[in-house]
């Protein structure tokens, strides 16, 4: 049984690794999950310089879910590399940095600096996060922008690019031909869904921010039809993510089209979360008489 | 080692309106101290975050913690209508608690405010423990201030097994007629310390009144929590100083704090 996949030439013992920012860069959950078993480890974004990010409540709960506006605190690119990525040094799992930035040099900076780094196997590009006022997202929500900054990261990355999409666009099949179009390696999607909080004790919104990205197992749904619809308009690889808490769940994406999957939010309910995804996808390939991985990759009819 | 088990339910009862008391038995509890909390996640998967709740008392020979908790909404009322038997999952046990050896040797006032009250029960026997083993000369003298909203003194007898309880009382039912710091000018304590945990206006009062004394004060923070280990950076307070973690001013309260020396932070 082979569970090994591939994404622009990096090769993952299996198809599971973690949303960024909800595993920080691992060191925080080692202490449940032995991070060797991941097919790869995926940071939380980081800067060119620190962020302080949002002022809080920075999380709130909602129905099956929740929603987060951190702002993307980071501690800038300098400690992420003497720390974050020596402590990921001495583990065989792929490291995939989360970058993020205010503007298209902010990203290349980062990008840059990360270029001699061995560690670092792929780059995400954060183009999709909805809690900070500027960059990131909007970089996601127009394919002409997100056409010019894959283009320029595309320039100057040693290591493969995947970009993360947004779900708050009209037409997600039109984003992920953007992406592939300017170069990206690969995609991955969904970031979360804007939403809103309002405590009517209070009359306050829930979140300092007001507005929050929505995570968790109802948001689920919305990302495979979006995993689907992306992975019909291109060819490059996809990596699905949205709510995903199980096999099951990280299997539909599987189908949908997805040759990885991302387990996010779900780390916070269930720290093992991801093991038991991974042990529940070799469970159900056993069972299915599945020799391998690749044959699931958008296999619904 | 922090882990998520599976906790059996004990005993639970009401000590006032919206309060519980619960006694879980659980493998983490010989691992716990004062000042530190765990997450009680609720059954219901709609609702799917950890409560964090600190913990009240932890007793490592039964493997039990007690937690007690005010219903504030959904998860924590879901909660109260457990009984004996019924099963929990947690995670923990998180955060760090009061440093006991910074207290040897000194006059420490323990100051709880509603809900952070409970907290106040394992310091205060934990000092109390903590002074048998200790020389006379770093003994702590054991005060305890304790502020309610009415004459539903929950905890009282509890904690005037390990010292001296000094009482307020939002509606002037039971001893001083208004908050915690309204008690220590109405009865002249002195202290060399604090600990304290309650609501911020109330850790706000404490961290002045420190300054103003030149005392340590160490507070216990609460905020909206997501991960509980420190991944998610949702329940930060703003730092004095560049956090050595974060290299901004923010600190993460699950697992930097959730006890904080006050001086050291801008609440």
């Amino acid at each position: 049984m082979r569970t090994e996949i591939e994404i622009a030439g990096v090769k993952w013992k299996n198809p599971v690794t973690v949303g960024s920012g909800t595993f920080g860069s691992g060191m925080e959950y080692d202490e449940f999950v032995d991070l060797n078993k991941l097919g790869a480890v995926t940071s939380k974004g980081v800067a060119n310089i620190p962020w302080p990010g949002n002022p809080t409540p920075r999380v709130t709960e909602v129905y099956g879910g929740m929603l987060n506006a951190i702002g993307l605190q980071n501690p800038g690119i300098d400690v992420f590399c003497e720390r974050d990525l020596k402590f990921l040094e001495s583990y065989d799992t792929k490291v995939i940095v989360n970058v993020c930035g205010k503007s298209i040099q902010d990203y290349v900076d980062v990008v840059e600096r990360l270029s001699d780094e061995k560690r670092v196997d792929m780059l995400e590009i954060n183009v999709s996060c909805p809690n900070v006022k500027e960059g990131a997202i909007a970089f996601g929500q127009k394919a002409e922008a997100l056409t010019e900054i894959t283009k320029e990261i595309k320039k100057h990355a040693k290591q493969p690019v995947i970009m993360k999409l947004s779900p708050n666009v009209t037409d997600i099949a039109e984003m992920a031909r953007a992406a592939e179009a300017a170069g990206a390696d690969a995609i991955s999607l969904i970031n979360t869904i804007t939403g809103m909080k309002i405590d009517i004790n209070r009359r306050t919104f829930a979140l300092a921010n007001k507005t929050g990205g929505m995570s968790g197992p109802a948001i689920k749904p919305v990302a495979v039809r979006m995993v689907y619809q992306a992975a019909q308009a291109v060819k490059i690889p996809i990596i699905g993510m949205g709510g995903i808490a199980t096999a099951e769940d990280a299997l539909e994406f599987i189908l949908a089209g997805a040759t990885a999957v991302s387990v996010g939010a779900a780390n916070f309910v269930n720290p093992y979360a991801t093991l038991q995804v991974i042990e529940g996808i070799e469970d159900y390939m056993r069972r299915n008489n599945v020799e391998d991985i690749k044959d699931l990759i958008g296999a619904v009819r | 080692m922090k882990k998520k088990t599976s906790a059996k339910i004990l005993s639970q009862k009401s000590l006032a309106p919206g309060i519980y008391d619960m006694w879980l038995e659980c493998d983490i509890a010989k691992d716990a101290h004062a000042g530190q909390f765990i997450g009680v996640y609720p059954n219901d998967k709609s609702t799917l975050l950890p409560r964090p709740i600190s913990i009240c008392e932890a007793d490592a020979s039964k493997s039990a913690l007690r937690l007690v908790y005010r219903v504030a909404g959904k998860g924590t009322a879901e909660f109260s209508r457990y009984n004996e038997g019924d099963c929990l999952d947690v995670l923990g046990v998180l955060g760090n608690g009061y440093d006991l050896s910074l207290l040897k040797g000194k006059r420490v006032m323990l100051m709880g405010g509603g809900i952070g009250i409970p907290p106040m029960l394992e310091l205060a026997k934990e000092l109390f423990e903590q002074n048998k083993a200790v020389t006379d000369g770093e003994k702590a003298e054991i005060i305890i201030v304790v502020g309610y909203r009415d004459s539903k003194t929950f905890l009282k007898e509890d904690l005037e097994k390990y010292g001296k309880v000094y009482i307020a009382s939002e509606d002037g039912s039971v001893g001083t007629k208004g908050n915690v710091m309204n008690a220590v000018a109405e009865e002249n304590i002195e202290a060399d310390a604090i600990c304290a945990c309650g609501p911020m206006p109330m850790l706000r009062a404490i961290k002045k009144f420190a300054e103003e004394k030149n005392i340590p004060a160490y507070i216990s923070l609460e905020e909206h929590m997501a991960c509980g280990v420190g991944a998610c950076l949702g329940c930060v307070v703003k730092t004095k100083e560049v956090d050595h973690h974060s290299h901004v001013n923010n600190a993460r309260i699950c697992t930097d704090g959730p006890v904080f020396l006050a001086e050291d932070v801008e609440i």
